[in-house]
């Protein structure tokens, strides 16, 4: 039995169906982040787990007890949200102990579990100041700290950092993920960046149009994408995507790809080959990040096999640790990871290294991975 | 604000600024002068203002039409001065603004936070209430507050003045808690306050600059009424405005201009008191909103 379990969940509003059968079941002490572009549906699930909407139908329970019924404040869950939602009106130490007087927690327990609380998180000395004389990330910690004084069953972030200025919202992301580490608590986060994702879960829940597009930890998500739109949406600068035509020669499947002067390459696949060769002379689209293609000696040593395509540069663009060359495969914009002391110009034609453990393919009509037990 | 008046749009060089101010002091003189008027010869004798000069200073300063005014002059039948009505007038003010500041906070809080099919068109219908002449409810509300025994009474002015105030203070409730975050509802939700704490908790103790303007808003006009007052009170429950009437057209033979003045000035006062104390609230609070920051 799952500790959090989302069971067939749905959600409608009149005819209209936003979120589409979600399964998800999570283990306690999971970090479970959802994760998708805003109107995906993520935050309408996130506030059914909190019981602040109805569920339409499906089930959602924690610890085996189901929670559709349930009152918000009984479900024995902690909200941290975008705006904080701190109470202006009330001191830091108001705020945080607000939960408990409600829930009839006598006055003496509620003050050390204050003071213990703004000990963990540092804002001991903001006790007595009210939310509007706070930074952001004072305020970020206040509301953190009003979650984690309830001592509930789950925590349930809202897009937390996402008010942040882009340094802070690091700071956190790893105060965040320290505070699971010492607490390893159950939480479910959401969030529209793919980053925050993939630093903080240890599952992730890629959602779009109501619906779990996949559902893996950090590495699945990012080296095996089930889809098109996981590929893409995961990952930055995303995974290029390059159409090919699936050829056999001398009994080896290679994909035809074409550069920007027109010449065509054969790209000799290794990867999923038995899905692969059902696609024989036909296209498929190439699924490729960045970093697998590289300058020639900064190609990945351990890769099984590489391939290497003479190409036209187009625009650099150094990024401090890394400089991203852009060039064309197939009439396609296709990125590039190459070491930060390149000396490249545009225009130039050059060598780029195709890691071909880390390219993947996908049904150009299906959207979706062709995998080793595909048909 | 202050950022208002350290940038204005349009920067005056030092002969346009002098005319400028000048015109200002011109019309705000010519707006107070009726004021003016009012005290001046409130201060009066009455041989003074019967000599002619409405506008000449006193010549002999006194304060005995005040002291008329307030508590011996006639009015209608007896010479009790306006006191007594001064705090019938109190008595109906000060629990008709807070009834109806507190229904329409609570109405602007269900109509924002606690939707319900149908929500707009009643708040359509409550906003309607603002638009209906006092004339036209007369004789239906004569006929409510009959049957329910509180005609003539201060409870029934209450009554009357709270079903008016009402469509006012939920309209401006409304509208402020539109801007009110959601999120902080959901979180009391979730820390596990009800429909009633969080109202008491966390809506109105930030609502401050709305309720001052309802509260100026709702004392201002029901201070300022007369014809409810006229119409549903009786003797011992007549409100200042209805006595302040029945002081100047009483008639001992000498129109006392010195004791109508002051007596005028009287039934100002406390609403001059309320704009003085939270004019800078309301200001703020009919602007709250419209602008960012």
């Amino acid at each position: 039995m799952s500790f959090l379990k989302i069971d067939k969940v749905t959600k409608t509003y009149g005819p209209l169906e936003v979120l589409h059968e979600i399964n998800i079941d999570i283990e306690e002490g999971e970090f479970l982040v959802l994760v998708g572009p805003s109107g995906c549906g993520k935050s309408t699930l996130l506030n059914m787990i909190a019981g602040l909407e109805d569920i339409s139908s499906g089930e959602i329970s924690i610890r085996g007890r189901n929670m559709n019924a349930v009152h918000p404040s009984a479900r024995n869950i902690a909200m941290v949200f975008q705006s904080y939602a701190l109470y202006p009106n009330m001191t830091v130490a108001g705020n945080i102990q607000f939960g408990l007087e409600m829930h009839g927690v006598p006055k003496p327990e509620r003050d050390k579990a204050v003071s213990d609380v703004a000990q963990l998180l540092q804002i001991t000395h903001l006790l007595d100041r009210k939310p509007g004389q706070l930074s952001g990330g004072q305020r970020q910690r206040v509301a953190m700290g009003r979650a984690l004084v309830r001592d509930p069953d789950v925590f349930l972030f809202d897009e937390p950092l996402s008010n942040l200025d882009a340094k802070l919202r690091v700071d956190m992301r790893t105060e965040i993920k320290k505070l699971h580490q010492k607490m390893r608590r159950t939480i479910v986060y959401v969030t529209h960046d793919q980053i925050e994702a993939l630093t903080l879960s240890t599952r992730i829940a890629v959602m779009n149009a109501g619906s779990v597009q996949q559902l893996g930890t950090a590495k699945d998500i990012y080296e095996s994408p089930a889809n098109m739109f996981v590929a893409s949406f995961m990952g930055s600068p995303s995974m290029n995507m390059i159409p090919a035509r699936i050829v056999e020669r001398d009994g080896q499947l290679a994909a035809h790809i074409s550069n920007a002067d027109g010449q065509t390459f054969a790209l000799k696949l290794v990867c999923d080959l038995d899905a692969l060769s059902g696609y024989r002379d036909r296209e498929v689209i190439l699924g490729i990040r960045p970093e697998a293609i590289t300058n020639l000696d900064g190609a990945d040593k351990t890769a099984s096999h590489c391939e290497v395509v003479d190409n036209r540069v187009d625009v650099i663009e150094p990024a401090g640790s890394d400089t991203f060359v852009l060039t064309e495969l197939c009439g396609r914009e296709c990125n590039a990871r190459m070491r930060a002391d390149i000396r490249l110009n545009p225009g130039e034609s050059v060598p780029f290294a195709i890691n071909m453990d880390k390219v993947i393919a996908f049904d150009p009509a299906l959207e979706q991975r062709i995998f080793k037990d595909a048909p | 604000m202050a950022n208002a008046s350290a940038h204005p749009a349009i920067k005056a060089s030092g002969h346009w600024r002098a005319m400028i101010y000048l015109i200002l002091v011109l019309f705000a003189l010519f707006y107070l002068l009726p004021f003016g008027v009012m005290v001046l010869n409130a201060f009066k004798p009455l041989d003074e203002i019967r000599g002619g000069n409405m506008l000449a200073f006193p010549e002999f300063w006194t304060v005995e039409p005040w002291r008329a005014a307030w508590s011996e002059t006639q009015i209608g039948i007896d010479p009790t001065g306006l006191s007594p009505y001064f705090w019938n007038s109190v008595k109906m003010v000060v629990p008709a603004v807070l009834i109806a500041t507190l229904l329409g906070a609570l109405n602007g809080y269900v109509l924002t936070k606690w939707r319900f099919r149908g929500d707009r068109l009643i708040f359509g219908l409550m906003l309607f209430a603002c638009f209906i002449p006092y004339q036209v409810v007369l004789i239906p509300m004569a006929r409510i507050l009959g049957v329910m025994g509180l005609a003539g009474s201060t409870a029934g002015l209450v009554m009357v003045h709270v079903i008016y105030g009402l469509s006012f203070s939920t309209l401006y409730f409304r509208n402020y808690y539109m801007m009110f975050p959601t999120e902080l509802i959901r979180a009391a939700q979730i820390d596990g306050a009800g429909f009633f704490r969080i109202f008491f908790r966390i809506m109105l103790p930030n609502s401050g600059p709305i309720i001052v303007v309802s509260v100026i808003w709702l004392f201002t006009n029901i201070w300022n009424d007369f014809l409810f007052g006229a119409s549903f009170a009786d003797f011992d429950s007549q409100p200042m405005t209805v006595a302040l009437n029945n002081l100047v057209s009483s008639s001992t033979g000498v129109k006392e201009y010195n004791v109508h003045f002051a007596g005028a000035i009287l039934a100002a006062v406390p609403t001059l008191v309320v704009y003085v104390v939270a004019g800078r609230y309301f200001v703020r609070g009919l602007m709250a909103g419209s602008v960012k920051g």
